[in-house]
Formats: structure tokens, sequence, C-alpha cells
């Protein structure tokens, strides 16, 4: 059978493609990252200030500085590929949200890409006032009085940024404004996945807003998966 | 025109004055021990104040009503030895009862303010930031730790700047964003104030104070009645002021003591 010269070609760029599109999807990261030591306790909010906001919740909620999990795990930490992936220079379309609910912010970190849409919405009968403390990024704070519509803000430089409400001083968040896409906050078992990540040499940081960030260079070729783990020193105070 | 214009004022005048002299607003009950000395000295003020500006509207309508519609012809009176007899009368007058309202006043402010506490007073620290208040209690051993600024964390909720790492006396410090009082036993209030100028309001209790950042002001008092009272800021301090208050719990001996080891285990 004689093939083409030109069928030949475009077989082998549809090949290339399938290979090109598998590579996405192909290797990743995944671990966990846990703490060792004795963590601070979170104590319990008193919102009586705020009777609406109190009101929602049955039991007290507590602070959030550090979230842990069973086993150890350490949650709230935002792990993401710090070196090697390349910047993105068109933000991901999808806007992230944080919402101020019973005067908490949900979530309670929240990470998004340079100039990714962050839209801030108010979920409560009061009013707030959203204060990121960017140092890198412009600092702004915006009043949101009840039943207002959700606006929206980006950050064009990557920092983590403390986020407090004017109004309501134990109402805390932070922002991670990151390079490129490929993140991960660690959930109640302590576990991350950075998938989709081609073959190459990466540096992955893991941060945590209480303890700081920790580094680990991670090679991935073909379509495997790398498992790491952090650990975090937990002081009592 | 000008007849009319003299009643006129007459009729403000006294229609100010009806709700004043029939206690038409009235203060909330006083339910500390100081505060009758507050409520006389009010009321003296209001008095004193309140006669003094019917018979200024009230001499002010007899000259309009007696001197207006004059002929172009008439002739200017003045008033005798000319206006600067006028001016030190004045002076002298509205002097006199201004001092008058400080000498009666000593034994509303000086005595109350300006006096140590006993030396069972309860300390309790109060801190006030935008926008809210905090307070401290000492705990066990009786003795508040130390204050380190850089070290007020408001996600932690150490709004004192506590080191309790290294401060023993910091450990069993009790903080709370409600301030509960045992009736009857006379509190000594140590203000400090972490950002802007705030104040300690508590109508009934007949308590208004202000925060004075760098200064640690401190004032005593002592509640008489169980209750649930309201403590505001009343200096304007920023955008979150409206919204500036929280609770005084006036308890008894028991419920308090039940209180702060309700207060104690959430530490």
């Amino acid at each position: 059978m004689k093939t083409k010269p030109g069928y030949a070609a475009v077989l082998a760029v549809l090949a290339a493609s399938t290979i090109a599109f598998a590579g996405p999807s192909g290797g990743s990261i995944s671990g966990k990252v846990t703490y060792e030591g004795t963590p601070a306790r979170q104590k319990p909010i008193d919102m009586s200030k705020e009777p609406g906001c109190a009101a929602q919740h049955a039991t007290p909620i507590t602070t959030e500085t550090v979230v842990v999990g069973p086993g150890n795990a350490l949650v709230n930490v935002v792990v993401y590929i710090s070196a090697g992936a390349p910047d993105e220079s068109t933000p991901p379309a999808q806007a992230v949200t944080i919402v101020q609910k019973g005067c908490q912010y949900l979530p309670h970190v929240v990470p998004m890409v340079v100039n990714q849409e962050l839209k801030v919405v108010n979920d409560d009968a009061n009013s707030h006032n959203i204060h990121p403390l960017a140092k890198i990024n412009n600092e702004w704070n915006k009043s949101q009085p009840p039943g207002t519509p959700p606006f929206s803000e980006k950050f064009g430089k990557p920092e983590f940024i403390p986020v407090k409400c004017n109004i309501h001083p134990w109402m805390h968040s932070s922002f991670a404004v990151l390079k490129n896409s490929h993140y991960a906050v660690s959930g109640g078992d302590g576990g991350f996945t950075l998938p989709n990540l081609p073959p190459g040499k990466y540096t992955v940081t893991a941060w945590h807003e209480s303890y700081g960030d920790q580094t680990q260079d991670v090679t991935i070729s073909g379509n495997e998966t790398k498992t790491i783990s952090f650990v975090f020193k937990a002081k009592p105070y | 025109m000008a007849k009319f214009f003299a009643l006129t004022i007459i009729v403000i005048a006294i229609a100010s004055a009806v709700p004043v002299v029939m206690h038409t607003w009235v203060a909330p009950a006083d339910i500390s021990t100081h505060g009758h000395l507050i409520d006389e000295q009010m009321s003296e003020t209001m008095i004193e104040a309140g006669v003094s500006f019917l018979a200024a509207q009230i001499i002010l309508a007899i000259f309009i009503w007696q001197f207006s519609n004059r002929g172009p012809d008439a002739k200017t009176k003045t008033f005798p030895g000319g206006a600067k007899g006028l001016v030190i009368a004045a002076l002298l007058l509205v002097g006199a009862e201004v001092l008058a309202l400080g000498v009666f006043g000593v034994k509303a402010w000086a005595d109350v303010y300006l006096t140590p506490p006993s030396a069972t007073a309860l300390p309790i620290q109060v801190q006030a930031g935008q926008f809210a208040f905090y307070f401290r209690y000492p705990g066990p051993d009786k003795r508040f730790g130390p204050l380190h600024p850089e070290l007020i964390n408001e996600p932690n909720q150490n709004y004192f700047g506590l080191d309790p790492e290294h401060d023993l006396d910091s450990r069993d410090d009790i903080v709370a964003a409600e301030m509960a009082i045992p009736v009857n036993k006379e509190i000594h209030l140590l203000m400090h104030a972490k950002d802007v100028g705030h104040s300690f309001f508590v109508r009934e209790l007949r308590v208004q104070q202000d925060f004075v950042p760098g200064l640690d002001v401190s004032l005593h008092f002592t509640a008489t009645k169980v209750g649930k009272y309201e403590i505001v800021c009343t200096q304007l301090c920023g955008l979150g002021h409206y919204n500036m208050k929280a609770y005084l719990y006036v308890l008894s001996e028991a419920d308090f003591d039940g209180w702060l080891k309700k207060e104690a285990a959430m530490q």
C-alpha cells in the first residue's frame, strides 16, 4: 500500500498534537502538609457587637490563624509552583470570589493569578469594609453596605496580602497573588494536588499565614505523579 | 410687624423651655453611686442657663416692642456709662455665672475623677481601637501582664499585644469583647487607646471619658443596678465609628464569678 507523503505528515502532526494534549494532563505533584509540635490554640470569636453575625453561628467560630485536621494535617496552606512554570500573561477568565458572611471571610485563603478578577461579595445584613494590606500592590479599602452588588478588583503583581475588615477587627483573610495557575490549597486532610504539569524541573513552595514558607525542588518526567510532603514546625504561642 | 416679631420671639422661647421644664426628655435612670451628683449639676446648669436664656429673649422682645416704629427724628439713647460699661457688666455677669457653675461642679467632677479608687477596687483595662472595645481582667494572680504593642495581632485575637510565652503575668489574663462587672463593687477602669481618640460612654452610669492616645487615663465608679447596658464610643474616630460599641453587664457577685470562669476557659 502506497502512503502519500501528505497523509503521513498529517498523521504525524495529529500524533504530535495528541502527545501535546496529553502533556498538560500528564505529570502532577501531590502530597500532604502536616505540622509537628503544638499549634496555638484557636480562640472563639465574640461577635456580640454585631448581633446579626453572632446569630449566624450556633457555636462561636474560632480564629483561623492555624487550622489543623486529623493526623497533624495543616489546612489552608497554599502550595504553588514558584519556579519552573512560565508566568501566565493572560489570567484565567473565571473570577475568584471572596464572600463576607457571618462576619467571616469565606474562603479564609484566596489564591489567584496576577490580574485575575477578584469578586468581593457582602452576604451580610451589615456593612463591611474590606482592606487588603498590600505592600507591593496598591493598598485599598472599600466599604460595602448591605445589599450592594459585588465589586471586582485585581492585583497586578505577585504578593501574599493579609486582608482585614476595617469594621470588624476579628475578620481576617489572605490573598495569594501568584504568577501562574499551578496552585492548590491544602484541604481538611492537609492534602494537595498540582495537576497538568509538563515534564520539567519545578520549585514547589508551600506558604502558611502563620508559619511562613518552605520550598522543594521536583523534577517531572513524562506522566509521572511525584509525591512530596511539607512539615511545618508548630508553636504553642 | 415689629410687634409680631417680638411676640414670635416670646412664643419660641417659651415653647423651647416647655419640654425642659416638663422633663419631656429625661436621662435614663442612674445606676451609679456618683450619678446623682452629675444629674444635680446638669439640673443646676439647665436652670441657670434656662433662666438666662428666657430673660435674654424676653428683654429682646420688650426692646423690639418698645422701640420699633420710631420716626426718623427720634433720638438714639445710649447705655449709661457707654459701651465700655456695658461690656464690663456683661463680662462680670457671665464670668460670675461660669465661675459659679465651676465651683458647684467640683463635687460632681473633681471629687469623682481626681480621687484615687479604693484599694479593693476591681481593676479592668479597656482598650479602644478602630472600631471595637476589648476588656482585660487580671486573672487569679491579680496582675496584668505588660503590653507589647508590636505584638498586637488581631487575626489571633491578641488585641492588647500580650506575650504569654515570656510574661507569666499575661498567661492568666482574661480578654473579652464584652464588659461584665459585679454590682455594688468599685471598678477601677484603666483606659488605653490603640490608635486614635475614642470615648467610653455609658449613659446609665453617667460616665463619659475620652481615650487619648499615649495617655493612660483611669476612672472609677460603682454600679448599683444589675442589667445590660450599652457602651458606645462618643468621639468621632473614623469610618466605623457608628458601629463602635460593646455591652456592659452588671451582674450579681455569683454571676460575675461564673462569667469570669467562662471567659477564662475561652482564652
